[in-house]
Order: structure tokens, then sequence, then C-alpha cells
């Protein structure tokens, strides 16, 4: 495969607390190429979140060096790495975290905003998006009034609008059911198919199952990582 | 991030909240409404002082008679006659600050003319006199130098006294009798209007001093030898007043034979100081109101305060979100301190409306005289603006200060 999108070396973080450290990550070394669409796995505690967290330039690591597309963000100050998580990188969360009253489609402008898109693109970008994964009709829709599927689907929408070449999914189907999860995989794997590199963290093996690489993680250290014969979502759907 | 979609999220964060929102305004409306009635008012007192020292002439000093000691027992002011024409005329020779002084009898009583009669009041003076007010002879002329010293029985009157007596005719060269004795009236003096008392200047009729002297005081105790009322002295334009107030005690004290030790027979008075005076009252109305502007900026100002605060906490994982999706420090910064400040100028826009309300409706009711300014209407909106920045800051500083992680993962 190409050049490595994502390489990290004795990526390394502990939490202080008072007199008490603990270990989340313990020294992880490994890269992951462009178009990639690999799922993060291992028992609840041991480090995924915390991995995902470092990959996604929302914390800093206690040790060890973070290279994506090239650029060593380990060394970045708060302000660069909010323009890194702006430019290159989507989040989806576990609980979606859209803004509360407001539409589905200023949820969805919302990166754009922080990205110095002049203001008459932003809606049609958004809405674009929203079109591309089929919830044109619920544009003006708020969070609420929408289902947990739909929601995710918009923060979905959120995290491809400033055309990312990564997206970091933390749990996605986490608070779905098993139908809405192979949905929400399905999109995930047209997207993959698309271009873009996804990292997925999931504790179930159904939905690990659509990856293509499979990492293991046990006590902030990786046990296992194996390449994996995708099963293809739209068709279990 | 720009200014108009920053502005929109404020908004939207405090519609959200409304009545939060409106509680939080309560203070800088209240402030702001304060601030502009206080000006209005302190400009309506200082513009109503000004308008009267320019109605009565500027560089107005009077002269009164004073107590005269005498075994220990003192009158009060005008109790004995102290002063003299000659003082007058002294004053106006001696001293280089003074433009004119002019003595000045008063008397009161029936004027008939005709079959026509009115009550008024006369002044026995010198052609100083119109000098001194700034008051011009309309119609006719002003007195000769003739006619003051040989009691000519000539009068200047008034306009209340021309339309009362005469009506729309033109009076000049018509008898007017005061006290019996028969005044050619030889001109009509210029409208003035009502003083600092509310009296009507121009219910009035001049005659020279010697006249009234002679012919129309006779029995009054003021009228004896060259004794008057009062002097009033109009000092020259850019002169020290005080300089000017100095100089003629000195120069009284000793036309007067005062020993070093012995008290003024005399009151020396500054007319803009009496009109002052009168300001320092609505002035004690303007420091009220300046207290409670500030306890209410101040109480509001906390207040906008402690609802941000609240605001940020409630919102940290909004802030992380943004944060994620490639907000920067200082967009979270401007995003909670426009939000403060919007706050604050709603409250000020709404205080400034309740403040001119309130200024109009003092006036209408209480009689009092405002003036709405511009300028304070400007500095109660900077004023409140201000107030948002520098208690919108803390929160807002906060707010930029959260890691990302931490505020997203924030329960
Ligand atoms: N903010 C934190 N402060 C202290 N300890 C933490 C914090 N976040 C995670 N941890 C600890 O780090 C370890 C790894 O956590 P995490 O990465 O969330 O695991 P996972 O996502 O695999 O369940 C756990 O022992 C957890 O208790
Ligand atoms: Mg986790």
């Amino acid at each position: 495969m190409s050049e490595a999108l994502i390489r990290v070396e004795g990526l390394t973080k502990d939490y202080v607390m008072g007199s008490n450290v603990v270990a989340a990550l313990r020294g992880v070394t490994l890269s992951i190429a462009a178009g990639e669409f690999v799922a993060v796995m291992g028992p609840s505690g041991s480090g995924k979140s915390t991995f995902m967290n470092l990959l996604g330039c929302l914390d800093h690591p206690s040790a060890g060096r973070y290279w994506l597309g090239g650029q060593e963000v380990s060394a970045l100050s708060g302000d660069e790495l909010a323009a890194v998580r702006n430019r290159k990188l989507g989040f989806v969360f576990q609980h979606f975290n859209l803004l509360a009253r407001t539409s589905a489609l200023d949820n969805v402008a919302l990166p754009l905003l922080y990205g110095n898109v002049p203001a008459a693109e932003r809606h049609p970008r958004a809405a674009r998006r929203l079109t591309q994964i089929g919830l044109a009709e619920r544009m003006d829709h708020h969070p609420a009034q929408l289902s947990g599927g739909q929601q995710q689907r918009v923060a979905i929408a959120r995290a491809l609008v400033n055309d990312p070449q990564l997206v970091l999914a933390d749990e996605p189907t986490g608070a779905l059911d098993s139908r809405t999860s192979v949905e929400i995989m399905a999109l995930l794997q047209q997207l993959n198919r698309e271009g873009i590199t996804i990292v997925l963290v999931t504790h179930e093996h159904d939905v690990a199952d659509f990856a293509g690489r499979i990492i293991s993680f046990r006590d902030g250290q990786v046990i296992e990582d194996r390449p994996n014969a995708a099963k293809d979502a739209a068709a279990a759907l | 991030m720009n200014f108009a979609a920053t502005l929109r999220i404020a908004l939207l964060a405090l519609r959200i909240n409304k009545l939060r929102s409106a509680l939080t305004m309560l203070g800088i409306i209240i402030g702001v409404a304060a601030v502009i009635v206080m000006i209005a008012v302190g400009n309506g007192a200082q513009a109503r002082v000004e308008d009267q020292i320019k109605s009565l002439g500027s560089n107005i000093i009077m002269v009164l008679s004073g107590s005269m000691t005498s075994g220990g027992a003192r009158g009060g002011s005008g109790s004995q006659p102290t002063i003299t024409e000659d003082d007058a005329y002294a004053l106006n020779r001696e001293i280089d600050e003074i433009q004119a002084a002019a003595p000045s009898l008063r008397g009161s009583g029936q004027v008939v003319a005709g079959n026509a009669n009115w009550s008024t009041v006369f002044y026995g003076t010198s052609p100083e006199y119109l000098q001194v007010r700034d008051w011009a002879v309309i119609e006719g002329r002003g007195f000769e130098q003739a006619e003051i010293n040989g009691a000519g029985k000539v009068a200047l009157i008034g306009q209340t006294v021309a339309l009362n007596l005469f009506g729309e005719a033109n009076p000049v060269d018509q008898v007017v009798r005061v006290n019996k004795v028969p005044l050619t009236i030889v001109g009509v003096l210029d409208r003035k209007g009502q003083n600092m008392m509310g009296q009507d200047q121009d219910d009035i009729i001049l005659m020279p001093i010697s006249t009234a002297r002679k012919r129309v005081l006779g029995s009054s105790r003021y009228a004896a030898g060259r004794n008057v009322g009062s002097i009033m002295v109009k000092t020259k334009d850019g002169a020290n007043m005080a300089e000017a107030e100095a100089r003629m005690r000195e120069l009284l004290r000793q036309r007067h034979r005062l020993q070093s030790g012995q008290d003024d027979d005399f009151y020396v008075r500054n007319l803009s100081e009496i009109l002052q005076a009168q300001e320092a009252s609505s002035k004690v109305m303007s420091l009220l109101l300046a207290a409670v502007a500030s306890v209410s900026l101040l109480v509001g100002g906390i207040g906008i305060m402690n609802i941000m605060l609240v605001s940020v906490t409630e919102r940290t994982r909004e802030i992380g979100l943004r944060m994620a999706v490639g907000a920067r420090a200082r967009d979270i910064l401007t995003q909670f301190l426009v939000e403060a400040v919007t706050l604050s100028l709603i409250g000020g826009a709404i205080g400034i409306l309740l403040g001119v309300g309130g200024a109009t409706a003092i006036a209408e009711f209480a009689g009092w005289r405002t003036e709405l300014s511009g300028g304070s209407i400007v500095l109660a909106a900077g004023f409140a603006g201000a107030i948002g920045i520098f208690f919108g800051y803390y929160p807002a500083r906060k707010a930029s200060r959260l890691l990302p992680i931490e505020a997203l993962r924030y329960e």
C-alpha cells in the first residue's frame, strides 16, 4: 500500500490522578495507510478511546510520536491542532453530539464555520452531504425530531463536510439497534470505497467484521493486528 | 469564523433561555436608564441656569445694604440702608474690572394711564441700568443725563406694563401716573420673560433715580439722603469676578470707613453663584441617580458574569464539540464574549428607551427641565458594552481554556 496516513511510534498516555497513575496506553506503534477501514477492538478499559482521542488530536500523548499525512502532529500547538481537526479529520461519536435546537443543516455546516468557508457556500455544501447520506428531507429538523440512526447519519455528514482524509468513529453503533448499526456500517463502507480512511472503535465482532483490518487492544497495548475479509454491509441488510 | 455567524450563535443561545436572559439584563436596563435620566436632569438644570444668567445679563454682581453693627445688635440684610448712589458712581469710576454699576431704588404701587390702572414695581436708577442688564429700548429712547440730574418726569416701561395700560397702542409720549406723579413715557423696553423666581421681568417701570427719590418715593427711609437699596454691577467681559468682588469690597469698606476688625455693612453677591446654588439642588438628584446607576450597572455586570459562568458549564460538551470540529480557543472566547456583550447591549438599548421615556416623564409630570443629549445615549451604550466585555471576559476565557477532550467527556 501507499505511504502511511497514520504513523504512531511508542504512543503512550498516562492519566495522573493525585498519586495514582493510570497507564491507559503503553507504547503503541503502528501505521495505517490511506484508504484503509480499520476496526479497533478490545475489552472495556483497554485504551481504545484513549488511542482514538490521540489520533483525533483531541489530547496530547504523554510520550511517543504521531505523524498524520507526513506531518508530525504530536509537536503542534493548540491552534494548529484545531486546524488539523478542522481540515483533515472527521469525528463520529457514540452519542452523536449534535447541537440541540439546531437544524440538521446547521449541525452539518458547523465545521465549515471554523474553516473560513464563505457563508454563501456553507449551506449548499452541508445540504449536498445530507442529500448524499439520504437525509435531504430532514434538513430543517432538529436532533430531537430525528431517530437515533438519522442523528448518527447527520453526525456522519458533519464529519464529512470538510472533505477529511480520516474519519474517526468511537463506537458509532453503540447506541443503535442492530439493523440500524448495519445501515450505518453500510454507509461507512460506501464512504471508504470513495477513498476516505476510517478508523472505528467497537467491541462487537459483528460490527468489526465489516472492516478490512482489525487491531485488538488489551491493557493499553496492541495484542493482535490482522487483516480481515470484510463482509459487505449493504448485502447484509 | 466571521462576526455575523458569531452574532447569530449568540442570539440563538440567548433566545433559548429568554426569561433568564431578560432577568440578567435587568440590572443593565435600570443602570443605563438611570444614567440617561441623570444626565438629562443634570443638563436640564445646567441649561436652566445658563438661560437665566443670559436673561439677567452675564457677569452680574449685586451690592446690597447690610447690617450696621450698633451696640452689638445686628439687623439682617437691608434692615438699614447703608449704601449710596455715590457708592455706585465710585465703583463705576474707580474699578477697572467694572463695565457699569447702576444704583437702584425700588418701589411698588398702582400706576394709572387714562382710565387703565395696573399694579407694578418701579425702579429709580441711572442709565447704566440698561447696560448692566443687557436691556434694549425697542421704542423711543433711554434717559438723558439732564433727566437724571434734574429729576425729569420721564419713564421707561416694560412690555407687560405697556400691554396692560395701553393695549396695542404706542405708549411713547403717553403719560403714566406713578404714586400720582405724572411721568412721560419716553421708551419701551424689550421683552425679558421670567426670571429664576418665575417673576415677570417685563412688569416694570424705570425712572431716573432722582425722580424716584424726590418725587415718587418721598416718605420712604430708603429715599432719604443718597441711600439706595441695591447696586447692580456688570463686570467687563473676561474680567476676573473674584478679583472684581474683592476690589469692590475694599473700596466700599474704605468709603464706609470700616475699621479692619469690623464686619462689612453691605453684601456683595455674585448672581451666577446664587444660580449655581440652585443648580446644586438638582445636582443632588443627579448624584442620587448616579449612585443608583452605578450600583445597578455593577449588579448587572455581576449578573452577566454569573449567568455566563452557568452557561459555560451547561454548554461544556457543546464547547468540546466545537473544538473537535475545529474551533480554536479564540473562537470560543469570541463566541462567549459576543454573547455577554450582546446581552448587555440589548439591556442597554432597552435601558436607553426607558431612560428617554423616564426623562420625558419627569419633564412632563414633575415640571423639571430635562435635556436629552445624543452624547449621553452614546455614553450609556458604550458603558453597557464595556460592562459586557469586562464581566463577560472571565467566563469566556474559562470556556476557551477548556481542553477539547475534557470538554467533550464532561457529563
Ligand atoms: N480522563 C481520564 N482520567 C483518568 N483515567 C482515565 C481517563 N480516561 C480513561 N482513563 C482510564 O484509562 C484506561 C483506558 O480507558 P479508555 O481509553 O476509555 O478505554 P476504552 O475506551 O477501551 O474502554 C481506563 O483504565 C480508564 O479508566
Ligand atoms: Mg471507550
